[in-house]
């Protein structure tokens, strides 16, 4: 039985990944190309009724600067910039050389916010999915390895798991990431962030897969595997691990918020992607910078962009809290 | 005091104690992987020179029996960066940090935790749902965009300072200082804060649900104990076992947390201090920071585990 709450997480949640997906076709605009005298435009609302109330198709008014200084800018009433679909390989644009749409507003360099956001989520969303399966792939093996030899290597492991669980992980993170080298190719960050949050993430699931493999595997079905010739990894891999799976599910819609959060904060404080490469955190450090955030506000959009993906995620898991997952686990 | 009580507080001092050794030993190893360091000079003769006095020339092991030995004197050498004594900053840093996660901590608890016996205490009805839809909500806005949110309303309004703490004269009066540090507490305290209530709301809504079916209420509820009261003082004791074990945790939460509000809103504290160590490869304050944090963590766990202990002795056995 799925509440309707963990319903509506999971529609939120596949409209996110689609829209992440297609970002390509969905962004009006290249998130790279630069409008030069649209920095710190405004968003730009779709209409259909024009002022004097007559009925078109989705247009726009474009805006023209009037203020360099002060950015501000007038929207120009008397012509319509009528939105084409399904042209030029995007689903919905403005034709070429007409004002650019700039559905949440410009950034500094006049860059399209909207275009660089979804860019922004296959980045930030990118690294946090991959790092979560490298996590729980990680974390499974590892916590399966502790419950099936037990002994020595199991305490050693799960005191090595008790003591990362219980340190702040964006600590763990940026410690984890201060010892690499801090240029890095965009490429290189991605798969540099992935491994960090990875290493970091494991002991997570592991405690958890650990206590479920060490319960499983004195039940009588391991032993007649057993019995019946099955070799231990066989075991292992076939019959324990099955066992675990439910608990991996909701320990990755745990772990994703976390590494959201974590790739959020590192690229803004400079340990992670950097400009021009579009991530949540680097364009949410490109509007904290001085002076610019109460004049431009729209440039927090990826902060909605965080909020909707965790939300939808805290949905689906049910409302079990980001620190009560650690209390939830203990073997 | 009880055997059980006394082996169980040495375990987890123990524990606490190989924390603190762990976190910062690993730090320490972890920042001298580092590619560079942070000593500059113009002058090879110079720089060869610096790195000697200050033991970075030494092999990996070496040098690091040399810190060990140094810090069990409570000496935590010199900063790359700032050239001062690492617990001197330490010390300025350290109470700032402090001083913001108690406040957030106090302030979360005080709303979060009235707010979660009502909610708890009734299930259904639309103030509940508010509530309940509001924390969902904050908790998905982490203390990044929480801050970010919090400094947009500050720059719009006005009504607080966008962050930052200016260095308060000494004629000031300490009721003003009092009032000036609180002013620009806030923002920081309250980003810190409201996922933390949040979290805090949802744990003693449920703890307060799950208690309210256990036979014990049931039967105060039939004997006719006023309902108010077998809510405040019966079903929240038995729910506080879950609630207190979180706060453990919660420092832990608190110090992470901190690091981003620290850096977002300006507040000189113990995560910014170690942002840069980290940013400038200054290994010996990387690990006097990491050090003062997991000092604070581990008290904070050891405290949430005493208390733990206190009010359920089953706990000893267990652990």
């Amino acid at each position: 039985m799925i509440s309707w709450t963990a319903r509506a997480g999971l529609v939120g949640l596949s409209i996110v990944v689609i829209v992440t997906a297609a970002a390509h076709f969905i962004a009006p605009h290249d998130p790279a190309r630069q409008f030069p005298d649209l920095a710190f435009a405004p968003p730009m609302l779709p209409r259909v009724l024009d002022d004097a109330g007559h009925l078109h198709r989705p247009f726009i008014y474009p805006i023209r600067l009037v203020d360099r200084l002060e950015h501000r800018f007038v929207e120009d009433r008397s012509a319509r910039v009528t939105l084409e679909w399904l042209t030029s390989g995007r689903l919905v644009t403005t034709p070429e050389g007409s004002s650019p749409w700039l559905l949440l507003g410009a950034d500094a360099l006049g860059r399209d916010v909207f275009a660089r956001m979804l860019r922004g989520a296959q980045m930030s969303l990118g690294v946090s999915v991959v790092a979560a399966a490298l996590a729980l792939t990680l974390g499974a093996l590892l916590g399966a390895l502790a419950g099936f030899v037990g002994g020595k290597w199991d305490a050693a492991l799960m005191r090595l798991a008790d003591f990362v669980v219980v340190l702040p992980i964006i600590y763990v993170v940026i410690v984890l990431r201060a010892t690499m080298p801090l240029v890095l190719s965009a490429s290189q960050v991605f798969w540099t962030m992935t491994v960090v949050l990875g290493v970091a993430g494991w002991p997570f699931p592991a405690r958890g897969v650990r206590a479920v493999i060490a319960l499983e595997r004195k039940k009588e079905y391991a032993e007649a595997a057993h019995a019946m010739g099955a070799g231990w990894f066989r075991i292992l891999l076939r019959h324990l691990l099955p066992a675990a799976q439910g608990f991996l599910a909701v320990q990755a819609t745990l772990l994703l918020p976390m590494f959201i959060l974590a790739e959020a904060t590192l690229s803004y404080v400079g340990f992670g992607f950097a400009e021009p490469t579009p991530s949540w955190g680097v364009m949410l450090h490109e509007a904290a910078e001085a002076g610019v955030l109460s004049e431009a506000p729209w440039l927090l959009a990826p902060a909605a962009g965080i909020v909707i993906s965790v939300l939808c995620l805290q949905l689906v898991s049910g409302g079990s809290t980001p620190v009560g997952q650690r209390d939830g686990v203990t073997p | 005091m009880r055997s059980g009580f006394r082996r169980y507080l040495f375990r987890r001092v123990g524990f606490a104690l190989l924390l603190i050794f762990a976190v910062s030993s690993a730090s320490l190893l972890l920042a001298r992987l580092a590619p560079s360091d942070d000593v500059f000079a113009v002058d090879r003769v110079i720089l060869a020179a610096e790195r000697h006095r200050l033991g970075l020339d030494k092999p990996l092991l070496e040098q690091y029996l040399d810190w060990l030995g140094r810090t069990l004197r409570f000496d935590f050498g010199e900063s790359l960066r700032f050239r001062r004594p690492v617990a001197e900053l330490i010390r300025e840093r350290a109470g700032r940090t402090a001083l913001l996660g108690f406040s957030a901590l106090a302030l979360a608890t005080l709303v979060g935790i009235p707010l979660g016996v009502f909610t708890g205490s009734r299930p259904s009805g639309l103030l509940t749902s508010t509530v309940r839809l509001a924390s969902i909500v904050v908790l998905s806005m982490p203390s990044l965009v929480t801050s970010l949110v919090l400094l947009l309303l500050a720059a719009r309004t006005g009504w607080f300072p966008a962050g930052g703490l200016p260095t308060i004269s000494d004629g000031t009066g300490t009721l003003h200082s009092i009032f000036i540090v609180g002013r620009y507490l806030f923002l920081p305290a309250l980003a810190l804060a409201l996922p933390m209530a949040a979290a805090l709301e949802r744990l003693q809504s449920r703890a307060i649900r799950e208690s309210l079916t256990e036979p014990c209420i049931v039967a105060a509820l039939a004997r006719g104990v006023p309902r108010q009261r077998v809510i405040w003082r019966h079903a929240f004791r038995l729910g506080l076992k879950t609630v207190l074990a979180i706060y453990g945790i919660m420092i832990g939460t608190a110090l992470g947390g901190s690091f981003v509000v620290e850096i977002v809103m300006a507040w000189r504290g113990l995560g910014d201090l170690m942002y840069q160590a980290l940013q400038s490869r200054d290994l010996y304050l990387v690990a006097g920071c990491a050090a003062a944090g997991s000092c604070g963590l581990a008290f904070g766990i050891l405290l949430s585990d005493v208390a733990l202990a206190a009010i359920d002795p089953r706990v000893e056995d267990v652990v």
